[in-house]
Parts: structure tokens; C-alpha cells; sequence
């Protein structure tokens, strides 16, 4: 957005552009605070991890295409099913979210960094650490072996020598040390750095939904890095958390497990749920059904995930009264899920609904969401839980909730925002073809789990014998699965493709009604020339824009507003580019692979993590003149 | 450029003032942000205790002493007195007033390390050691990880008493006191609780 023609509008923008561009080169690159490099390289990272992860996913499938099938031992099964789905959770899905949210979040409050830039830049940082501290071992054959939940006394002292444990361990550590960082800021950027006018009342669905999945990060995850340091202690210290000989219990590792595994499952699909409402809306063309509604759905999820904690215990026993509660939660869940799904249709219904790329994975979404949905409900109750626990049903399940809630609607949320950030549509065709191929093949692939389930075939073995007839069902498993990785691959040609040749179009292709839709495309180092003003939800479909001027051009300047009503309250300093956020999360980095090996790096480590810290957040202002520290002249 | 609508300009926020206190600053969203999940710590800790206390038939178990009083109550009472000191610096830093404020952060470094040494004495104290059973192990757990809190923040404070006797105080740094202040708060206050699951608990079960 800039003033018209020529003017005081161009020399603005040009220096702004000069006040928040990075350096250029390698330096530019390891120091830049830029949300939307720093949100760009997370985004590709994931990426990079999900292709991975896919193969690991192809070499299974391939492995139980027939039965009794030798190609992979039992160990290497183990750790292949291990590294798949610890990377898929830990490593591709929540992090990617949080990487969205980085890169549209103070795009859709009309901003120009979030609240906390460093912040984000070290969250990458340590991202990246806990990727590495995954797959480098993996690269010279030490890999964790025990599932994406390693269950003590499996994972302790006893039963794991080695550092295979560790290593998944201090991994959990890196990413929810990261995942932590970017949820504190993109939280107290939704609630501190609002435009003008923007009351909560007035906040994009897809605020809401990331508001929600952030502080839900902020109350589940320590759960899950206290259940990580408990079992390294076990390991490296000889504690008795988990162990009974020592009065420890390993149930308690489950309880702290699942206090963060159940909302993690809702903290990947509420930011879904925030980009399906944004793009239903603009291809509905009109604003979203239900809107206070689906605010409520989406605070009722965050606190009803918390009350599911449980519903994964029932098969470890517990107390009958217990069980009654946390069936009746696990169905209520799908009561705000379910008012999500009615105002999306209605809202399409009452449109004019265009049917684009973003259009279609919606329509993918709901149609596989309701599948894994109604098989949740199943498995929510907990006499059919204690038959199906542990079987294909459960893999097939949540798959169904995983890829079609959450990946099916991150694809959409790709093809929509992506001419805004690269100023290219992205080829319809090939988009149509890859939508066709990863939907068909998805369900081709998975659904016959659900059938091999109740047939009883158990989760997690490596092979299985001819006479349990379960060969062709697999079979078909395993052609569907490779075809939705095809279409993946076409997905991302599609990307690459377009980046360079792809259609060129301005500041607002889709017609989109958020603020983020009022930048250039792809958005100048600092997003947004003036501060824009919002009094409604669709502020774009409005016949005026307006906006106010006076944050400083040839500082980094933001705006921060009340909680409530986004009220203007002072003009906020933003730190520049800094190398100190990689320091840090190098020194941190020391600190954790250390500590896998000797309780002392905690100590030691954390000189090199405070030296990082304090030049991080050293301010640079004029020396003093007074005192005995003071310099006189 | 291409912009569906150029914005009409409606005012100036050239006039708003360039900091502010309190809640309307970011900076201390961001410290809360940080003292819930440290929070949220601190409560599942003391959950672990309570659960791995109702698992077992003796708590302490047959043959553990009681945890010792007297350097962990010394400790709570000087901690709980630093408040008076802290909240001191964090009502002149409202006002503002840099030399009150470069000497309480200088006292509060000083006061840091006196606690830093109770702390010490206390861990000394503690019985018996973490590898003994489960009871030990989540003990020395909640105090390790309160002591971490000091240790960091006291780390916090002294290198804010270095910057701030060498440089001139502006808006934004006595906002950064403040928050420092607010923390350490946090750290007393969190104390509390831990403090009595872990030395009074064992005596009333
Ligand atoms: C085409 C894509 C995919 C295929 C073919 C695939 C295939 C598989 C297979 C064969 C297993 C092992 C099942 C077993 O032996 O018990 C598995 C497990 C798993 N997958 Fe996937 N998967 C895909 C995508 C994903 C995605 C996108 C996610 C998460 C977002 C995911 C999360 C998991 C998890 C959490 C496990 C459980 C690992 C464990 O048992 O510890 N998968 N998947």
C-alpha cells in the first residue's frame, strides 16, 4: 500500500526500505530479525523434514506391501516407524504452524515485525539444532528406536544402554525450547501489537485460532520437557522418577506424556482450523457464518484438550468413574469441531464460491476430517478403545486426523498466501493435479487400515505371515500411499516452478479482505508503509482504506496498542539484526548435547549461554557521565 | 504501487509517547509470557511429588530422615525479605530516580548472592541423596529447579547493576528493572508453595 502516483508516498517507502533491510550476503543471512526470512526458512526446513520423513514412510509401506517380506529387520522397522513419526510431529507439524503463524502474523495486523524479533530468529536457531540432533545420529546409525513416545521402563537406564534414548530425549528438549519461543511472541504480538480498531471483536478468525494454539503450547509443553529431563536424569544421574525398585513410577512419565500429547494434537489443528476460515471466506466471498461462534469453538477446544488428557490412559486402568468423564469429554470435542464444520459450509453456501486450488484442499479437509473424526468418536469409547488399541484402526485414525486435519488444509494455506509472498500464482493445473493425486491417494492408502485394523492386525510389527490374509488390503495400502507421495512431488515442482515462471499479480489476486492482502507482493523489509485502521473483520472489502503516519522512517518503529480494544498506547523501539540469537542457540546447543553426557555441561554450559545472552540483550545507549563506572571528559 | 485502495491518512502517531510502564509495555507481556510456562513448570513438578507421594506406603520412605528445617527456613525468610528491598527498586525505577535505582540493583546483586549462599547451605542439608529412591529424586528435583531461578536471575541482575552504572538510563531500561523486579518476585513467590510440599508436607502425611 503506498499513497498514489508519486510523492512523499515513494520516498517513504524507500526509506523505510532502507531502515528495516538487512545487510546483504551471508552476514545479512545469519543475523537478519526479519519475521518473513525467518518464517521463510523455517517453512522450507519443515518441508525438507516431511520429504524425508515421507521416504521413511515409502520404505515401510514397501516393506508390508506382501507379507513375509525380509527386506528390513525388526530393528530397522523400529526405528524407521521411530524417526517417521518423531519427525512428523516434533519436527514437521507443530513447527510448521508456528512458522506460518511467524510469517503471517504481523502481516495480518498490518505490522512490520513481530513483537520479539530476536526471539523468533533463536527459536529457528534452536529448531534447527533439535533437527540435527535427531538426524545426524541417525546418519552414523545411532536412532531412536522406541516410537515417537518412548515409554519408560522401555526408554530407561535398564532396557536402553546407549544414546539412543537421549538423543530423542534432548531433541524433545531442542524443538519445545524453540516451539516455546515462538508461541510467548506470536502470542503477546496478537495481543500487544494490533492496528487501530482491531478489537478483539474484530480479530481475523485466524488471529483467534493462533492465539489459542500458542498459549495452548505455553501450558502443554513444559510437561513434556519435565517428562524428557525426569528421564535423562533416570539415565545419566540414576534417579528413580520412573523406576518402581526405586519407589519411582513409570505411569507418571505416561501422565506427563499425555498432558502435552493430547492438546499437541489440537495445537496442530487449531492453526488449521485459522487457515481454513481464511480461506473459505475469501472463496465464499463473503465474511465468515457464525463468526462469534467459531471464536467460542476454538477457546472451547484449547480448554476441552486439556480435560482429554486422560482418554489415552484408559487401557493403562484407570479408576471406572474416571473413564465414564473422559469418554463423555472425548465425544464433547466433537461438538465445537463440529459447529466449526457447519459454518464453513454455511458460509459457503450462503457465497459465491469460487473454486481454486485453496478451495479445493478445504474440500478435502472436511470430507477427510469427518472420517477421522467419526473413527475418533469410535475409539473415544473406552470399551472399543481397549479392543482396537495398538491395531491398524488407530494408525489409520490418526493419520486421518493428522494429514487431513492438519496437512490437507497447511497445503491450501500454501497455495493461498503464496503469491503474496513470492508475487506469483502458482500454476492451477499442476495444483488441481497434485490436489487429485495426494487426496485419492491418501484415502486409497489409509482407509483400508481401518478395515486391517478390525481384522486385527497389530500397529508397529515388521512383518506378517501369508496365512492372516492380510496381503491384499496392504498391498492397496501401499499403491495409494505411493501415489499421494507422487502427488507430492508434484506439489513441490509446482512451487519451484512458479517461483520463476508463474504468473506475476499484484498486491491482492484472490481478493482477500485481511490486512496482509493490502501489501505489496511479495511485502518490502517492512511490510507496510503507514499504520492501516480496521473497523470491521473484512476491513479490504471496505470502499476505503485508511490509515496514520508518524512512526519514525529512519528507525525501526512499531506501534503497540491495549489488550482489549487495540487503543494506540506508544511507539516501540524494534531491535535490528543481531548475530547474538545464533550465538545463543549455539551455546544452548553445547549446553544439550552436553548434558547427554555429563550433568556437569549444566553447569559449564551455562557460561557460554549467558556470555550469548547478555550481548543479545545489551542495550546500546550513550555511557554515563556520573558515578565511579561513569566516563568523564 | 498495487495497492487495491490507497489509504487516506487520518492522523499522526507522531506525537505518542515513545515508552511506557507496566502493563502497557511489551516487554512485560513478554516476561509473563515467560512466567506462565515457568509456572506451568513448577505446578507439574509439584504434581509429580504429590503423585509419586501417593504411590508410596511411607513418605518419607521407611529409612529417609525428614527434610531438615533449619537452612531451608532460614533461606525462605531471607528470600521472603528481599521482597522489601525489590520492591523498593521497583517503585523508583517507576519514578524514574537513577541513582536510587543503580544502587538497589547494585544491593539486590549483593542481597542475590547472600541467598545464593543460604541456597548452598540448604542443598548441603539435603537427605538423602538424589540416587537413593524416588522420594529423594523429586525432592532435590524441586529445589534444583527453583534454584535455577535464582542462579538465572541473579545472573540477570548483576550484569542489568553493570549496565546501568556505566550507562545513561533511558525509558526503556527502567521499564527492563521493573520487569527484573517482577521476576524476581515470581521467584519468591514460587518459592512458597515448593517450600512447604517439600518441608512440610513429609511432616503432616
Ligand atoms: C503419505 C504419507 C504417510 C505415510 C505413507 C505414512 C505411513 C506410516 C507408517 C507405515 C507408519 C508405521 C505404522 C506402524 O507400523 O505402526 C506410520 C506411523 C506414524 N505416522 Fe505416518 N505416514 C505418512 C504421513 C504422516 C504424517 C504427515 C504424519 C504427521 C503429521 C504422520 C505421523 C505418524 C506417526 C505419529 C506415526 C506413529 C509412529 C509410532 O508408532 O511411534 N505420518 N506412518
Amino acid at each position: 500500500m503506498t499513497a498514489t502516483a508519486a510523492g512523499p508516498g515513494d520516498s517513504r517507502a524507500a526509506q523505510l526500505r532502507q531502515t528495516w533491510r538487512d545487510p546483504p550476503g551471508l552476514w545479512g543471512f545469519l543475523t537478519t530479525v526479519d519475521h518473513k526470512r525467518i518464517a521463510a526458512r523455517y517453512i522450507v526446513t519443515t518441508l525438507f523434514l516431511l520429504f524425508l520423513a515421507g521416504m521413511l514412510a515409502m520404505d515401510m509401506r514397501l516393506q508390508l506391501s506382501a507379507p513375509g517380506l525380509h527386506r528390513m529387520d525388526p530393528q530397522l522397522y523400529n526405528e524407521s516407524f521411530s524417526l517417521h513419526g518423531s519427525t512428523m510431529l516434533f519436527l514437521v507439524s507443530v513447527p510448521v504452524m508456528e512458522a506460518m503463524a511467524l510469517w503471517l502474523v504481523p502481516l495480518m495486523l498490518g505490522q512490520r515485525n513481530m513483537a520479539f524479533p530476536r526471539l523468533a530468529a533463536f527459536s529457528y536457531w534452536l529448531y534447527l539444532g533439535g533437527v540435527l540432533m535427531l538426524w545426524l545420529p541417525h546418519a552414523v546409525n545411532i536412532t531412536p528406536d522406541l516410537g515417537w513416545f518412548e515409554y519408560p521402563p522401555l526408554s530407561g537406564p535398564a532396557y536402553s544402554p546407549g544414546h539412543r534414548a537421549d538423543i530423542w530425549a534432548q531433541m524433545i528438549t531442542f524443538t519445545e525450547v524453540a516451539a516455546l519461543a515462538a508461541s510467548v511472541n506470536v502470542a503477546m504480538t496478537i495481543l500487544k501489537l494490533r492496528p487501530p480498531g482491531m478489537t478483539l471483536a474484530k480479530m481475523p478468525l485466524f488471529l483467534w485460532a493462533m492465539l489459542v494454539a500458542s498459549l495452548m503450547t505455553i501450558f502443554a509443553l513444559p510437561a513434556v520437557m519435565l517428562a524428557t529431563s525426569m528421564l535423562i536424569a533416570d539415565r545419566l544421574v540414576s534417579t528413580h522418577f520412573f523406576s518402581p525398585s526405586g519407589g519411582g513410577d513409570a505411569l507418571l512419565f505416561q501422565h506427563l506424556f499425555w498432558f502435552f500429547g493430547h492438546p499437541e494434537v489440537y495445537i496442530i489443528f487449531v492453526p488449521a482450523v485459522g487457515f481454513v476460515s481464511a480461506i473459505v471466506e475469501t472463496f465464499a466471498r463473503r465474511p465468515i457464518f457464525g463468526y462469534a461462534a467459531m471464536v467460542l469453538s476454538v477457546l472451547a477446544i484449547g480448554i476441552l484438550a486439556f480435560g482429554l488428557w486422560v482418554h489415552h490412559m484408559f487401557a493403562v486402568g484407570l479408576p471406572r468413574l474416571g473413564n465414564d468423564f473422559y469418554t463423555a469429554a472425548s465425544m464433547t470435542i466433537a461438538l465445537p469441531a463440529g459447529i466449526q464444520i457447519f459454518c464453513w459450509i454455511a458460509t459457503i453456501w450462503g457465497g459465491r464460491p469460487r473454486l481454486a486450488t485453496p478451495m479445493l484442499w478445504v474440500i478435502g479437509f472436511i470430507i477427510t476430517f469427518v472420517i477421522g473424526g467419526l473413527s475418533g468418536v469410535m475409539t473415544a469409547s473406552a470399551p472399543l478403545d481397549l479392543q482396537l488399541t495398538d491395531t491398524y484402526f488407530i494408525v489409520a485414525h490418526f493419520h486421518y486426523v493428522l494429514v487431513g486435519g492438519a496437512i490437507f488444509p497447511l497445503l491450501g494455506a500454501f497455495c493461498y498466501w503464496y503469491p503474496k509472498a513470492t508475487g506469483r500464482l502458482m500454476s492451477e493445473k499442476l495444483g488441481t493435479l497434485a490436489f487429485a493425486l495426494i487426496v485419492g491417494g491418501f484415502n486409497l492408502g489409509f482407509f483400508p487400515m481401518h478395515i486391517l485394523g478390525l481384522w486385527g492386525m497389530p500397529r508397529r510389527v515388521y512383518t506378517y505371515p501369508a496365512g492372516m490374509g492380510w496381503g491384499t488390503l496392504n498391498l492397496v495400502a501401499t499403491i495409494g500411499s505411493a501415489v499421494a507421495v507422487v502427488g507430492g512431488l508434484v506439489f513441490v515442482a509446482n512451487a519451484l516452478w512458479s517461483f520463476w515462471y508463474g504468473r506475476r499479480v499484484g498486491a491482492d489476486p484472490w481478493g482477500g479482505p485481511t490486512l496482509e492482502w493490502a501489501a505489496r507482493s511479495p511485502p518490502p523489509p517492512h511490510n507496510f508503509d503507514l499504520v492501516l485502521c480496521v473497523d470491521s473483520l473484512t476491513p479490504l472489502w471496505k470502499k476505503e482504506l485508511t490509515a496514520f503516519d508518524g512512526l519514525a522512517l529512519d528507525r525501526r518503529e512499531m506501534l503497540v496498542t491495549t489488550v482489549m480494544e487495540a487503543e494506540p498506547i506508544y511507539r516501540q523501539n524494534s531491535v535490528g539484526p543481531s548475530i547474538w540469537p545464533l550465538m545463543s542457540a549455539l551455546a544452548v546447543t553445547l549446553l544439550f548435547v552436553g548434558s547427554i553426557f555429563t550433568p556437569w555441561a549444566l553447569v559449564w554450559g551455562a557460561v557460554p549461554v549467558a556470555i550469548a545472552l547478555t550481548f543479545w540483550f545489551w542495550p546500546t545507549r550513550a555511557r554515563a557521565s556520573t558515578g565511579p563506572l561513569g566516563r568523564r571528559r | 504501487m498495487s495497492s487495491p485502495e490507497s489509504p487516506r491518512i487520518i492522523g499522526s502517531l507522531a506525537d505518542l509517547p515513545d515508552s511506557a510502564r507496566g502493563a502497557a509495555h511489551l516487554v512485560w507481556w513478554g516476561n509473563l509470557g515467560f512466567m506462565l510456562i515457568e509456572g506451568t513448570g513448577f505446578v507439574l513438578a509439584v504434581g509429580c511429588y504429590l503423585f509419586l507421594s501417593s504411590a508410596s506406603a511411607a513418605w518419607p520412605p521407611a529409612g529417609d530422615p525428614l527434610p531438615s528445617l533449619w537452612w531451608s527456613s532460614i533461606f525462605t525468610l531471607a528470600l521472603i525479605a528481599s521482597e522489601i528491598p525489590n520492591l523498593w527498586v521497583k517503585r523508583r525505577s517507576g519514578e524514574h530516580d537513577a541513582a536510587a535505582v543503580r544502587l538497589g540493583v547494585l544491593a539486590m546483586t549483593a542481597i542475590g548472592l547472600i541467598l545464593l549462599f543460604l541456597r548452598a547451605c540448604e542443598i548441603a542439608a539435603l537427605q538423602p541423596s538424589w540416587h537413593q529412591d524416588a522420594y529423594a529424586s523429586v525432592m532435590w528435583m524441586l529445589v534444583i529447579l527453583h534454584s535455577s531461578h535464582i542462579v538465572t536471575d541473579w545472573g540477570d541482575t548483576l550484569v542489568q547493576a553493570l549496565w546501568l552504572h556505566t550507562h545513561q538510563i533511558g525509558d526503556d531500561q527502567f521499564a527492563d528493572v521493573e520487569d527484573n523486579c517482577n521476576y524476581w518476585t515470581f521467584v519468591v513467590v514460587a518459592w512458597l508453595p515448593l517450600y512447604a510440599v517439600i518441608y512440610w508436607l513429609p511432616r503432616f502425611a
